[in-house]
């Protein structure tokens, strides 16, 4: 077959090689890539979720900071062993506000995509500070410096506005407001009135160490608290054709 | 340099030599090429069988209707249909009831230890030996009561969470953060404190009798005036010789100052009422069961 035969051209000849095979490639990718940008189906509107409070998006640094996503992935997968463990499968409206995404790809630990509310915060704190004194079992390090690091959350506003630019709907109120609910929501004394008007009757506000002071304790403990906890599985109905 | 003859003359090269070596353009081998074919097949198979290829509102859903959402609900609607028989019968007989029926017993502790595992291990540890400020559920000291009823109850509401309005609730107060009692009247407690626990001898043995007078005006309302506690109100037993976060002088002194507590999630939200029964009664099963 003579088109056939015009294939040695593309074999004899490397630059051209490459351009057909970029080519090719980027078909590939255009295919598989392009239509979740407006294909309705990849993300389905959930009740529940919001835009992380300041004091999470902080902690969610620190998880970053930390390279807790080594170990730990953020993603319950849709098999019957992972629900049973975790709870519900994971939404990917559920990872839509995180820039990047937290679904990581291998388990040293378990999976957190649900630990909000499944332990106390005083547990969290004991377990950062010496995992292994409540899991002996476990080979996680030890981030009781965490609890000395004082953070005033400085520059929270921006980063707030920085993820705004990649499409978290943070108002100009939300960013206006940012250091002061991120203070409030670590100190169950102040009026954090603002903080649940603009985020929910849900946001925890506590003092997740019980130490004085907002640490980067209080901030990761916050978020940890908060993961998987925005969606009410209880009144979710799920669609089988995603 | 004379070429070696070689079985296939019909064979053609590729047309170039370095040092009087040639090579030959031989065909693919048939069955590599039957191969390459046949996946090429069932990728379009596959494409048309599965979800793939995407359209303007939504990819095609595929002729076998394939969803992994509904695999997972299929799985574990299968297996819950196995259970409910026996999760049936154990979310409804009478909970003190469980231990007599043997089948319903044995297939309580197997489920319950699962979910122990699961759920309660990373707190109490996966023997149920718990470790500082997280209670040993091994012994027979409960700080909140060890009949299934009471332990259904913690389990079911949690203790001191605010997520549960049915959650247990107490709080010690932190008698010298708040200035409750001056540094001396701690010290005196403590010894007193010391003096009535099992296995413990007072730091300071001329402070006990002042401490007996700080007991009884400040701690007795929920320990109790022989400082055996109330399982009412969580308050331990301060004359055995378990300590939830030690019983050395400097332990005690930090509890009395600051006052600890621990908080435990309610598991109503996240667990059936027959796997709470069960957990239940496998905690119940572990020694301490009264």
């Amino acid at each position: 077959m003579a088109i056939l035969d015009k294939h040695a051209i593309l074999e004899k000849n490397v630059t051209l090689l490459a351009i057909f095979a970029f080519l090719v490639v980027t078909i590939g990718g255009i295919v598989q890539i392009a239509p979740l940008f407006w294909l309705e189906n990849t993300i389905e509107d959930v009740e529940g979720m919001r835009p992380y409070t300041p004091l999470e998006l902080a902690g969610r640094d620190i998880y970053i900071r930390e390279g807790c996503y080594v170990c730990h992935s953020q993603m319950i997968r849709p098999m019957r062993d992972e629900v049973e463990r975790y709870g519900h499968y994971s939404l990917a409206a559920e990872s839509q506000y995180d820039h990047p995404f937290q679904w990581g790809s291998k388990r040293t630990g378990p999976d957190l995509a649900r630990v909000g509310g499944r332990y106390s915060d005083e547990w969290h704190i004991d377990h950062l500070r010496d995992p292994q004194s409540v899991v002996p079992e476990s080979v996680m390090p030890k981030y009781g410096f965490l609890e000395n690091r004082l953070i005033e959350g400085e520059y929270i506003g921006e980063l707030m506005a920085t993820h705004r630019m990649v499409g978290v709907p943070y108002t100009d109120d939300m960013i206006e407001n940012a250091r002061a609910d991120f203070a409030a929501q670590a100190d169950p004394d102040s009026d954090y009135d603002g903080l649940l008007e603009r985020y929910g009757d849900k946001v925890q506000v506590r003092n997740f160490d019980r130490q004085p002071g907002i640490t980067e304790a209080d901030a990761l403990v916050a978020y940890l608290q908060m993961l998987g906890t925005l969606v009410d599985f209880s009144t979710f109905t799920p669609d089988a054709s995603r | 340099m004379a070429k070696q003859p070689h079985k296939k003359q019909d064979v053609e090269t590729t047309g170039h030599e370095w040092d009087g070596i040639q090579e030959f353009n031989n065909p693919l081998p048939r069955w590599w090429l039957w191969v390459f074919y046949a996946c090429i097949a069932w990728g379009v198979w596959y494409s048309v069988a599965y979800p793939a290829w995407p359209g303007l509102k939504s990819a095609t859903a595929g002729y076998l209707g394939f969803s992994t959402r509904a695999q997972v609900a299929e799985n574990i609607a299968e297996f819950e249909e196995k259970l409910a028989p026996m999760n049936d019968k154990l979310a409804s007989v009478e909970l003190a009831s469980i231990a007599d029926d043997s089948e319903l017993r044995g297939y309580a502790v197997s489920a319950g230890a699962a979910v122990f595992k699961t759920w309660c291990a990373q707190c109490h540890g996966s023997g149920a030996a718990g470790a500082k400020g997280y209670p040993n559920l091994l012994d027979d000291d409960w700080l909140w009561g060890g009949t299934m009823e009471d332990i259904h109850t913690t389990i079911t509401h949690g203790i001191r969470n605010t997520d549960d309005e049915d959650a247990r609730f107490s709080q010690m107060p932190a008698f010298g953060r708040d200035e409750l009692l001056e540094k001396e009247q701690i010290a005196q407690v403590v010894n007193y404190v010391m003096s009535i626990s099992a296995g413990n001898t007072p730091q300071d043995a001329s402070l006990v009798a002042e401490g007996e007078v700080v007991f009884q005006d400040n701690c007795a309302a929920c320990h109790m005036e022989d400082g055996t506690g109330d399982r009412f109100q969580g308050a331990p037993n301060l004359t055995d010789a378990i300590w939830l976060f030690g019983g050395d002088y400097a332990a005690l002194y930090e509890t009395v100052y600051n006052a600890r507590y621990g908080v435990m999630p309610n598991w109503n939200t996240r667990l059936s009422e027959a796997e709470i029964r069960a957990v239940a009664t496998y905690v119940h099963g572990l020694g301490g069961g009264e």
